[in-house]
């Protein structure tokens, strides 16, 4: 009983992670069926510009953090209005292969500034601090600090989404990026606006990661696979699906662990098949 | 007086494709202007091209006197021009009430706020909390038309209205317009029924393959001139 409660805690605490970093995604995919391949990639590249801050410039956590942050926002929102914008059409085909040599330059550059050493973010030891709870189950302070982020966030995102102008116009635009024009919308402003949010959720995605793992510069599309699979699995239908997809991978993962450190990667893209199988729309569907 | 909207030699079309030959179009400040033709003559070209969704000079349209040609759409609605476009055009992942809130978007001042266009159009009140593509094709033809008139437009475009609704319904919508002209909006009227446009409107314009074929007075003008600039050939 208690081995079923840990692996499902755990499960859920590896699942936030895999939400957050599917939650970009699904925000990008939304707004303007962008599918980026570099996903991952820009999440390690933040993991190590969130290093290169704190252990090469020496800044404290806290303001390198709130750094970090900021240059995420604009950097989205650049690579979105003066690269992705230009390949943005009904075809799919041009920006895959932007964001796919994206992803190889991210790889690279990374490789010849840093070498392909993992590297982590320093935290003081707060990766290693935990609570015991009943049971003999464990629970990890950053793993927990990771769900609630990603609870809030999810909130966060469902709110701007359903109640706020910014919201309409996302939606908006996602439904008829022509028509959205005669309203006085930007397609052009709203997509970028998007990516930067986007690249938010990346930076925060980024830190949270870093602290718990070290990460090589190769890693970006292992991560890119979760992310895609969470959003899958949810379903395009809202945030929370996402967040369930993330969940449901975490969960399987766990499972698989438990059985053999072997397993659980591998169980994690066997339950996604199944998924696939059985439910291909995802959990939560778009309705409209 | 300058006129509020006025084309000179407007040309346009979509891609290698030339819809538009020269089209010469005044509307004054209150007027209500038919925009009459057959099915693919370039009214709805017309439209776009004012309303910046196709490309133009910027000294083919004239707006207060100022060249707006080849501005982009999104700032043209903030000048106060708005296109109800043809085939309504909902958002559907929106509601109805968010639908009409999208349409102030560009946050012009104005009387119309949610409050009017209800007032306009009761039923959509009862129905603001439904998704905009669920409700009947009249009542979607009046969010369209809401959502335009909260950008609170000085020149107001309506492109086929009567598009796929039953006559009775078709009247209904009209039966709305003098309402909405009446603080001094001007309006384009697109139309494929001739008669209808020519009861709403005090001047028409007709157009024919790209260009104007007859122009003048809505009340005045005579069926047999209307028909040869109609069609190209006497009826």
């Amino acid at each position: 009983m208690n081995t079923l409660v840990n692996i499902l805690l755990q499960g859920v605490l590896l699942g936030a992670l895999y939400a957050l970093f599917a939650m970009g995604q699904s925000l990008v995919f939304g707004v303007m069926r962008l599918t980026n391949i570099a996903h991952g990639d820009f999440i390690v590249l933040l993991v190590f510009l969130l290093f290169a801050l704190t252990g090469i410039a020496h800044l404290p956590l806290a303001v390198a953090l709130l750094l970090l942050v900021v240059i995420a926002f604009a950097a989205g929102y650049g690579v979105q209005y003066f690269l992705l914008n230009r390949v943005s059409s009904r075809d799919p085909l041009p920006s895959l292969m932007v964001t796919f040599g994206l992803s190889i330059v991210i790889q690279n550059v990374l490789q010849e500034l840093f070498s392909a050493d993992p590297r982590a973010i320093a935290t003081g030891g707060f990766e290693a601090l935990s609570v015991a709870l009943p049971g003999g189950i464990t629970v990890g302070y950053l793993p927990l600090l990771t769900l609630l982020a990603t609870i809030g966030l999810t909130f966060g995102l469902q709110w701007l989404f359903g109640r706020t102008a910014l919201g309409r116009a996302f939606r908006a635009t996602s439904d008829d990026r022509e028509i959205v024009q005669l309203m006085g919308v930007s397609h052009r402003r709203t997509y970028a606006l998007a990516m930067a949010i986007a690249f938010v959720l990346i930076a925060v995605a980024a830190a949270l990661y870093g602290m718990r793992t070290a990460v090589a510069p190769a890693d970006g599309p292992a991560l890119l696979l979760y992310a895609f699979e969470a959003v899958i699995i949810g379903g395009m239908g809202s945030f929370w699906g996402t967040f369930l997809g993330g969940m449901a991978l975490g969960v399987a993962q766990q499972a698989g662990f438990y059985f053999d450190p072997g397993w659980g990667i591998w169980l994690g893209h066997v339950m996604f098949l199944a998924v696939l199988v059985v439910r291909p729309q995802g959990f939560l569907p778009k309705t409209a | 007086m300058t006129p509020l909207l006025q084309t000179k030699q407007l040309t346009g079309g979509y891609g290698d494709f030339q819809a538009l030959f020269g089209i010469d179009v005044t509307v004054g400040a209150g007027e209500v202007v038919a925009l009459i033709g057959a099915n693919g003559a370039g009214k709805s070209t017309f439209l776009k091209s004012v309303a910046g969704l196709l490309r133009a000079a910027p000294s083919q349209i004239l707006y207060k006197g100022a060249p707006i040609g080849g501005l982009p759409a999104e700032r043209i609605v903030g000048q106060g021009i708005a296109l109800v476009p043809e085939g309504r055009r909902l958002f559907p992942s929106l509601s109805v009430e968010e639908n009409l809130r999208l349409g102030a978007y560009c946050g012009r001042p104005g009387r119309w706020d949610l409050d009017a266009v209800f007032g306009l159009f009761p039923v959509l009140r009862e129905r603001r909390h439904h998704p905009a593509t669920a409700l009947s094709g009249g009542q979607q033809q009046m969010v369209a038309i809401g959502r335009a008139l909260m950008s609170n437009p000085e020149l107001l475009m309506c492109d086929e209205l009567s598009l796929g609704l039953a006559p009775v319904i078709v009247r209904e919508i009209y039966a709305a317009l003098p309402a909405i002209v009446a603080g001094g909006m001007s309006a384009i009227i697109v139309e494929q029924d001739v008669r209808l446009a020519r009861q709403v409107s005090s001047r028409f314009y007709c157009v024919q393959e790209g260009r104007v074929s007859l122009a003048g007075e809505s009340a005045s003008a005579s069926d047999e001139a209307i028909a040869q600039a109609y069609f190209g050939v006497a009826a």
